[in-house]
């Protein structure tokens, strides 16, 4: 058996029998790249000397990061007892924040891979992408990865993700993405374990958008798996959520560069250009269809990607606001999920409210931004979207805290999650009091194995938006796990709360807080802004208020000496340079009234305790 | 290690000066700083350019010390004779350290008569030298005297012996009012200098060091907060622990005592550090370096100025004692001030005085901000009215925010 295909099967004319589609379902660490990257070069769809590592992983970011935010199709050549095959792999974000675009990847493919660390064990989200792929009915291959480790432990995940899955753990392969050792038995396992795809070649065509991509050169890239019917190039192709149509540019397949195909059959896994420069025209989920022979009915599954989580992006330096502009204006090309829209603080100036599928998406892009376009941003503190019915029956939706309305409300609703942590089981009771005091409901608890924990609870998104990640892996070591989705809304006794510094609100600090917490959050904030800020030359008192009641202060005392002792002939030169310097100083003072307020003093107000940590470290 | 010189353009090796400094030096007083880069020990808050004689040797030495000075006089009258810059009768000397009373008397009477044989001497003359309370004897004040120093200033820094330990200074307290009474003895005007807000110094403290400088009568009492410079022993003392840090609450209230008691003594400000008894005991020679006048620094690392040009001689004494013996100017740098620069410094300079800034030199943006800093009780309104800013007590504790305040964003 070679395990090279000597003829790779053509694409727009392979047999659906031969096809073998599957993504690889893994969290960030577990090894989802390595692996793939092994596959590439098994099957020689990477030459050697093309190789590198995370192949698939297009941006810096992402190798960074070790995190897939897009994912691609590859079409992987495979021989098992003298027939070629065609192996699709799709690769499948592995965040939390992406689950949408999980969803739709799984749903392009008959079969998943799922991928555990050998020394870790499944963690929630892989969970969570698992129950989700049983869900759609796909077949699950199990694989304990980097076994070569000498913390591995196969026998006793083998033995979880049996229980996990139905099966017995001699069932789980075990491989090593890093040596290869295993990786030739999944490939063939791949192909004998799955189905093969089916669907009807003279139906009227229809392909689902698992992913689109915007390219500078190309335009959108658009991914997709074809159900039914088959596509061809020069065709008219039409959008069935928007009706809009496109003529088909560019029809291929990924081996992993972009080869150009007479089309897309049944079953098969390709590309699409049409030359449109947004990935608005061309959303996952979406059926594509021929203007000339359309179908009916879309495959469904589509949903608008809906942002749960916004923030304010100010530059530092106000003249770069057309930068940020221009950026944001150029990543909503590649990132259907972001939306913005201007917006001025008193505080911060002129900059943009950005909505968010959740906090990795925001650290990401936050970070791209500064990365890509040379830029100094603050982000203010994430909130997520309530609703606010005043007494007169109005309605408002408020993503941040200064719209949110005086006066006569009637109803506040927040939006709520249905969350899913994993851990050892030691950490339970950390787990729940953390899960308490973020006002969660506790839904049940699951043992997944002798010493691990599946624990559901029902939270507030707002409680998990801003530390929670961050101090459920502190309290439990770094072995919490946490999955979350949306789970409608409910009434809550929610408030806002007002900093002032020297009787003047401070908008980019005011929050969104449940009433017994508004005291905590004044008390926290009142005090690091008396740390954060210098003193001036008056005394400037802190206060954080709800309404015209004051339920925290604090006071910066005034300053009481601002002089140099000496200043001789020896000493003028330098005097002069330190005053210029001070003057430079001022500028990055941003004027709340008459106090000047450093930019860090910003940035440190609102990142969480344990991010200022990892700063410092 | 002494601290850093500025950063500035390269000097030229006769040290002769752009044609913008010869501009109006007719209407400006002339004046000569002479350094002594010598110290019997190194104090541990010092960063001045000093060295003691352990750390010095061959043409750099105490002994051939005077001779390099005479060497820099005689070039820097030349040059600026080269620059076109008017021959002035010298207003005011000051021979400053490192410790000047560790060469011979002598020696300082030597280069003084050098600097007269140069320039001459203005009839009124104020010459000046720092001593240390223990390298003095009525001898060698009665030797300084007959050369025509006028005046004294000494480094008593405390009255308090925990304090004096701190600060690395060697005198014996007592040694102090035996110094000034052999200087007034000898005819000269005394001035003593106090260091405030040293680690460990109590309020108590710093007002017997106040009582007990009143108490021995000078004409002149500078009071200074003490400054931690990067660098010096006392910095990486509180770096480590070993000492407590320098608070600014603590200077403040210290400042307000000293402004009370030296001014219930009968001596008033005229400089944010400084207090006189007259007018006319206020130092003249640092009211020069206020009011923007020339002067030729002398010595390593001294700084010179003539009409909007500033420099500055290499540090170290080897190097300038060489620059000297081969015919060369031993500056290292220069810096030629721009208008604006020359109006920061006179804004910053000229705050600090007593008789203050006038308010018509201020530019628009100045002359609005002082509406400001009257109603914040940082200068006085009826000077201000009155045409000059001239700072009020809490001014004076606020004097750089003030200058910011002052200057143009």
């Amino acid at each position: 058996m070679s395990p090279m295909a000597r003829t790779a099967p053509v694409p727009a004319a392979t047999d659906p029998a031969i096809i073998r589609n599957f993504c690889i379902i893994a969290h960030i660490d577990h090894g989802k790249s390595t692996l793939a990257d092994r596959m590439l070069q098994l099957t020689g769809a990477v030459e050697q000397r093309d190789m590198k590592a995370q192949y698939l992983d297009r941006m810096d970011i992402e190798r960074e990061r070790g995190i897939t935010i897009k994912s691609q199709a590859v079409r992987l050549p495979w021989e098992v007892d003298g027939t070629a095959y065609a192996l699709n792999m799709i690769d499948t974000p592995g965040h939390v924040d992406f689950t949408y675009e999980v969803s739709r990847s799984l749903a392009a493919c008959e079969g998943a891979i799922l991928l555990v660390d050998a020394a870790q064990g499944i963690e929630a989200q892989t969970l969570a992408n698992l129950y989700l792929a049983m869900e759609n009915n796909l077949t699950i291959i199990p694989v304990l990865n980097k076994i070569d480790l000498p913390a591995a432990q196969p026998e006793k995940y083998a033995a979880e993700l049996a229980s996990l899955i139905g099966g017995e753990p001699e069932d789980v392969l075990m491989v090593s993405g890093k040596t290869g050792v295993g990786v030739e038995a999944l490939m063939d396992k791949i192909v004998r374990d799955l189905p093969a795809p089916t669907g009807d070649p003279n139906a009227p065509a229809r392909a689902m958008i698992f992913d689109s991509v915007y390219d500078t050169y190309r335009g959108v890239v658009t991914y997709v798996r074809v159900v039914d019917g088959h596509l061809s190039p020069r065709e008219r192709i039409q959008m069935m959520s928007t009706r809009a149509t496109h003529e088909l540019l560019e029809i291929g397949v990924s081996s992993p560069e972009p080869k150009p195909s007479k089309g897309l059959g049944v079953g098969e896994v390709g590309y699409l250009i049409t030359g449109v420069k947004d990935v608005r025209q061309s959303k996952v989920g979406d059926t594509v269809t021929t203007l000339a022979k359309p179908a009916t009915e879309s495959l469904g599954g589509y949903q608008d990607p809906k942002p749960m989580v916004f923030s304010g992006l100010y530059p530092l330096d106000g003249t770069d606001y057309p930068v940020l502009r221009d950026a944001l204006a150029k990543f909503t090309l590649n990132d259907a999920a972001l939306v913005y829209e201007p917006e001025t603080s008193a505080a911060l100036g002129f900059g943009f409210r950005v909505g968010f599928l959740g906090l990795l998406h925001l650290e990401i892009t936050r970070e791209r931004l500064e990365r890509e376009y040379n830029l100094d941003l603050i982000s203010t503190a994430p909130n997520v979207e309530y609703e606010v019915t005043l007494e007169d029956k109005h309605v408002l939706k408020v993503t941040n805290p200064s719209e949110y309305p005086v006066g006569k409300i009637a109803e506040v609703r927040e939006p709520m999650v249905s969350a899913t942590i994993l851990a050892p089981s030691e950490f339970v009771g950390a787990i729940m009091e953390l899960c308490q005091q973020r006002r969660g409901v506790l839904g049940g608890m699951d043992y997944l194995s002798e010493d691990r924990v599946e624990i559901r609870y029902r939270l507030p998104l707002a409680e998990i938006v801003f530390d929670f990640f961050d101090l459920l892996k502190s309290k439990t070591r770094g072995y919490g796990s946490l999955d979350w989705k949306a789970d409608g809304d409910q009434v809550s006794d929610l408030v806002k709360v007002d900093i002032l510094l020297q009787g003047d609100q401070v908008d980019a600090f005011s929050a969104i807080t449940h009433r017994d917490k508004a005291y905590a959050y004044g008390v926290m904030m009142t005090g690091k802004l008396r740390e954060l800020i210098p003193r001036q030359q008056f005394e400037v008192p802190i206060q954080a208020a709800i309404g015209a009641r004051i339920i925290a202060r604090e006071s910066i005392r005034a300053i009481r000496k601002d002089v140099l002792a000496k200043c001789y002939g020896g000493d003028i030169t330098r005097k002069r340079k330190l005053l210029e310097k001070q003057k430079e100083g001022k500028k990055r003072m941003k004027m709340v009234g008459r106090v000047e307020v450093p930019q860090e003093a910003f940035i440190a107000a609102l990142s969480s305790d344990e991010s200022k940590d990892k700063a410092k470290k | 290690m002494p601290s850093a010189l500025p950063l500035g353009l390269p000097a030229p090796e006769d040290g002769v000066l752009p044609p913008s400094a010869a501009e109006g030096a007719s209407d400006r007083a002339f004046c000569l700083y002479v350094h002594i880069p010598f110290c019997a020990v190194r104090c541990g808050y010092c960063d001045f350019n000093t060295y003691t004689a352990t750390e010095l040797g061959g043409g750099a030495s105490q002994d051939a010390y005077a001779g390099s000075v005479l060497a820099e006089l005689a070039l820097g009258a030349q040059a600026l004779e080269a620059s076109g810059v008017p021959s002035r009768p010298l207003s005011t000397v000051f021979f400053g350290g490192g410790t000047p009373t560790l060469l011979p008397a002598e020696d300082l009477a030597a280069i003084l008569r050098a600097a007269r044989d140069q320039w001459s001497l203005a009839p009124d003359a104020e010459v000046t030298t720092e001593a240390n309370p223990d390298s003095v004897t009525p001898e060698s004040l009665r030797v300084l005297r007959d050369a025509g120093f006028t005046r004294i200033s000494f480094g008593m820094q405390s009255a308090v012996p925990h304090v004096l330990a701190v600060l690395d200074r060697t005198h014996s307290p007592e040694r102090v009012p035996q110094a000034v009474q052999w200087a007034r003895e000898a005819g000269l005007k005394v001035s003593l200098d106090l260091i405030y807000g040293t680690p460990g110094e109590s309020l108590e403290d710093w007002r017997t060091s106040l009582t007990t400088a009143l108490s021995y009568g000078p004409d002149h009492i500078s009071a200074y907060a003490l400054i931690i410079e990067d660098g010096t022993k006392l910095a990486s003392r509180i770096r480590r622990g070993q000492v407590p840090p320098i608070d600014d609450d603590d200077h403040a209230d210290k400042y307000a005592l000293a402004d009370e008691l030296l001014t219930a003594g009968g001596l008033q400000w005229y400089e944010v550090s400084n207090w006189a008894r007259t007018p006319a005991d206020a130092c003249q020679h640092n009211l020069a370096y206020w009011r923007g006048s020339d002067w030729w620094g002398a010595g390593p690392g001294a700084h010179s100025h003539v009409g909007g040009t500033r420099w500055w001689n290499v540090k170290h004494p080897r190097p300038y004692a060489d620059a000297l013996a081969a015919g060369r100017s031993p500056a290292a740098g220069r810096e030629v001030l721009s208008d604006e620069d020359r109006y920061v410094e006179d804004v910053m300079l000229r705050v600090r005085l007593r008789e203050g800034l006038a308010t018509d030199t201020l530019t628009t943006s100045g002359r609005r901000a002082v509406a400001g800093l009257i109603a914040d009780g940082l200068v006085e309104p009826a000077a201000a009215f009155a045409g000059r800013v001239v700072l009020t007590f809490r001014g004076r504790l606020l004097a750089d925010a003030v200058v910011r305040r002052l200057l143009p964003d």
